[in-house]
């Protein structure tokens, strides 16, 4: 398989969030506007890049019994390095983004391609396993994060689209997060029959 | 008072699957059948408590102390990947017939966010040890609830007529949402 293969299979013949219902967590969690979306999407390109280069390099040294614990140490250092960056950076998206950034570690994507592509696969594969799988994964969140601020505030990115009373208030509240990825998903199945 | 308070807003107020979106995973996954969903949650509310109370004296008395706080991600996915496995063992040996019960979900629960997600919270909240520990099981018991009733819906589904593009993960996702709806009627019952 060709390097481009491999990049665009992660964005969207196996999309993590639409096809492989992984991640649903921070998927419903972190969009009730666009910008938190893609915000979480790319702290979690970071990691999924990050974690596939460091054991796809050390993957013939790894016994392969105890290779899912090491997998998530690896993922967790991660996680800690991408938070304390956070912290010090975008402090106000850290914030609003919360609980879910330490939750990164048990993001099935993670682990997922850890296992599935990472451990079989040569270092610059890996890299760009994950950079495809990230993107796809920020590009779901992203989406879902437009619908719901749209409908839900009417803004886009925080840019006023129509005055925010006409907004119907349930897409930014928790059941419009499930409501709105249901439809989302039900509607790019209809794209892929066609 | 602080007792009821905190297990009344962590089953019905701040319900974790509903109102959080933590354990979204077997929320969708194991909601197929009553027996299963009821399965599950027995093995997450057994997991929960052990794994607050293991996390929470790691923090008080290993990462606090020497202000190493920033790793507690990485030591308490640590704690629960190894306490799963303990539990597993133990619970083979010691009670054969709640393994039987519980065992095929016990693998599931490490990459399970609600168990992290409601160790971290009871350390961020403050809460003292039986506070937490009445706090992770309040917290299991929503994830139960919302879990069987879930799962109860879906068993009925099984012989509606639904578009071809609805079903699977979007049906269940749109009904996700009208269960969090009725869930957002207990909001303001605790400030």
């Amino acid at each position: 398989m060709n390097q481009w293969k491999i990049f665009i299979n992660g964005i969207f013949k196996e999309n993590p969030i639409f096809t492989l219902m992984l991640g649903m967590c921070p998927t419903l969690g972190v969009t009730s506007s666009a910008e938190n979306g893609l915000g979480m999407g790319l702290a979690t390109t970071f990691v999924l890049i990050m974690s596939n280069l460091a054991i796809s390099l050390v993957k013939n040294v790894i016994p392969d019994k105890i290779r899912i614990p090491s997998y998530i140490v690896v993922i967790a250092t991660f996680v800690t390095i991408l938070e304390m960056i956070m912290q010090a950076y975008v402090p106000a998206l850290f914030n609003s983004l919360g609980l879910f950034i330490p939750l990164i570690v048990v993001n099935c994507i993670v682990l997922g391609r850890a296992e599935a592509f990472a451990s079989k696969n040569n270092p610059l594969s890996s890299i760009i396993d994950g950079a495809g799988m990230g993107l796809g994964f920020a590009m779901a969140l992203t989406m879902l994060g437009s619908i719901r601020e749209i409908l839900g505030s009417g803004k886009l990115f925080g840019f006023s689209l129509y005055p925010e009373d006409y907004g119907i208030l349930i897409f930014v509240l928790a059941p419009g997060a499930f409501i709105a990825l249901g439809y989302l998903i039900a509607f790019i199945n209809k794209l892929k029959k066609a | 008072m602080t007792y009821f308070i905190i297990i009344i807003s962590a089953i019905f107020v701040n319900n974790i699957v509903l109102t959080q979106f933590l354990g979204i995973c077997p929320f969708l996954g194991v909601s197929k059948r009553i027996s299963t969903a009821m399965g599950m949650s027995g093995a997450v509310t057994f997991v929960m408590v052990i794994a607050t109370i293991f996390t929470y004296l790691i923090y008080t008395y290993a990462l606090a102390p020497f202000e190493v706080t920033y790793l507690q991600t990485i030591s308490f996915i640590l704690v629960i990947a190894a306490l799963v496995q303990l539990v597993e063992i133990v619970l083979k040996k010691v009670s054969p017939p709640l393994y039987q019960a519980l065992g095929v979900f016990l693998p599931l629960i490490t990459t399970n966010c609600t168990i992290l997600g409601v160790a971290i919270m009871t350390v961020s909240k403050n809460y003292n040890l039986l506070e937490g520990v009445v706090f992770s099981a309040a917290t299991a018991v929503g994830f139960g609830l919302a879990l069987v009733i879930f799962a109860g819906i879906r068993e009925q589904l099984e012989l509606v007529d639904i578009p071809k593009g609805m079903r699977g993960a979007p049906v269940a996702l749109v009904i996700a949402g009208i269960l969090a709806m009725a869930f957002m009627g207990f909001a303001g019952l605790v400030k």
